[in-house]
């Protein structure tokens, strides 16, 4: 447990230390949501309408982003390897590690939300109910994010083709949390159904996540 | 004959050898029978000549998630039991998986264009299907752009197996959920729905279009193997050659050092 904490703690401190890259997600989500008035113009009440979608098309985009390098450094560095060797099952170890990334990078993009949402002239409920669907679905995102990130290690590959495996395990988030923050604004069903499969995503890639990305760690590493 | 003893590639390929031929006999005869039926099943009442278009998107629908239960299989093959062919059988199965997929989501909306008045409609059966087809190439390309095989068979295992998670999702998606796509109509409690006319030639193309894929499948297996075969020949011959050359320079070297040495 105090090794898990620990792991914690040291993933979380290098993520917000200079070189670490959390924070450069909060940016590049900015940068999108700012990106989108350009492309379908400045019409506030469209963009007030499509502002959940810009919202948590930036969220999927930066964690995703961000996500390339979760087990990158530990493998250039070596502490990988001292990780995989370690008397911690590595299952919760990369548990541990998505969680410690969600943190560094998955709450300040939550964090980020209202400003944005002012951006996108979202009202009050509106912001609520995107950075409560966020706060539901980013851990879901971040941890099928992680089996991609253990793959990017193990075949020395990132960046795009690591996207296109990634994707589309992701959609189902996407499609439940954007219907979950429709339907808290305008919609007339309720928000607790897709609200709690969002929440039961969240929890079933909390279970998938750690033990598929430990097993191609695994099985990846020699 | 276990599974165990088609580890042997040699082998695997002298008993394909002698098993394609019939299977591709079978599939041509049942596809043909299969064919001749739903030309010949009678009209619908409701939609008409189009009903005939279920005769081949069922069964690359039923394929499309079949072939990925095969590929997962074969996964766990790679991860538990290190069966030397099961990465063969994986990756061989995705381009005839994402053909198939690909079959059903074309078939499916010639049929919705008449019949919903759209070709494509955001339901959950049909995004389901649609991120089956993306998963699909995502792990062909996966299998691409990695050189070393068994590196890229393990990773694509590990994919292939969080990937299932989507099958019963595609299964169940027209119970969860109120859908344009009609539920389940032939496998379900309470016995078939569909009338003896229609069921025949649906269940007769289902087994034709397994066969089909048996037969792809195995043959593609066999072509798996044997461009691995000629890759290892070519790189043999490659290293021969670069070993060669290289204890050529050598002794041009060292003999060049001696020149030197007695200069």
């Amino acid at each position: 447990m105090t090794a898990l904490a620990a792991l914690i703690r040291r993933d979380i401190r290098i993520a917000l230390r200079v070189g670490g890259g959390a924070l450069i997600g909060v940016l590049f989500f900015l940068t999108v949501v700012v990106l989108m008035p350009f492309a379908v113009g400045p019409d506030l009440a469209l963009l007030s309408r499509l502002g959940p979608a810009i919202l948590w098309l930036g969220a999927l985009l930066a964690s995703l982003l961000t996500l390339d390098r979760l087990f990158m450094a530990d493998h250039e560095d070596g502490s990988l390897d001292l990780i995989t060797m370690s008397r911690t099952p590595l299952e919760l170890a990369c548990a541990a590690k998505a969680l410690a990334h969600w943190l560094a990078a998955g709450l300040p993009l939550i964090v980020a939300t209202p400003v944005l949402g002012l951006l996108l002239n979202l009202d009050m409920v509106a912001t609520g109910a995107v950075a409560l669907t966020l706060l539901a679905g980013t851990p879901a995102l971040t941890f099928t994010g992680m089996i991609g990130a253990a793959l990017a290690v193990t075949l020395h590959r990132g960046g795009l083709l690591m996207a296109v495996l990634v994707l589309p395990l992701s959609i189902p988030v996407l499609i439940f949390g954007v219907a979950a923050s429709q339907a808290a604004i305008t919609g007339p069903l309720s928000f607790g159904a897709p609200f709690s499969i969002l929440c039961a995503l969240s929890l079933v890639s909390l279970v998938v996540g750690p033990f598929a990305a430990a097993m191609s760690l695994r099985h990846g590493l020699d | 004959m276990t599974l165990i003893d088609l580890a042997n590639p040699t082998r695997f390929l002298a008993l394909t050898a002698r098993v394609l031929p019939w299977l591709a006999a079978a599939t041509i005869i049942l596809l043909t029978i299969g064919l001749y039926q739903s030309a010949f099943a009678p009209d619908d009442y409701q939609q008409g000549a189009t009903v005939k278009i279920m005769f081949i998107h069922v069964p690359n629908a039923w394929l499309s998630m079949f072939v990925w239960g095969v590929m997962s299989v074969a996964s766990l093959g790679t991860l538990v039991w290190r069966h030397p062919l099961a990465d063969v059988a994986a990756k061989s199965a995705a381009p005839i998986g994402a053909a198939f997929t690909f079959l059903a989501l074309v078939t499916g909306s010639l049929w919705g264009r008449p019949m919903w008045g759209t070709y494509w409609e955001w339901d959950a059966r049909l995004t389901s299907v649609l991120i089956l087809f993306l998963m699909y190439l995502g792990l062909m390309a996966l299998w691409r752009a990695v050189e070393d095989p068994s590196r890229a068979a393990r990773a694509a295992a590990v994919l292939t197996l969080v990937g299932a998670i989507n099958l019963p999702i595609i299964k169940f998606s027209v119970d969860w959920w109120n859908t344009l796509h009609q539920p389940a109509s032939v496998m379900r409690m309470g016995g078939s729905t569909l009338d003896k006319s229609f069921l025949i030639p649906l269940l007769v193309m289902a087994i034709a279009f397994t066969l089909l894929f048996v037969t792809l499948h195995l043959a593609a297996m066999r072509n798996e193997i044997l461009r691995r075969r000629v890759r290892s020949l070519q790189m043999m011959q490659a290293s021969r050659v670069a070993f060669s050359s290289e204890v050529g320079t050598g002794s041009r070297e060292e003999s060049a050092s001696k020149e030197a040495g007695a200069a």
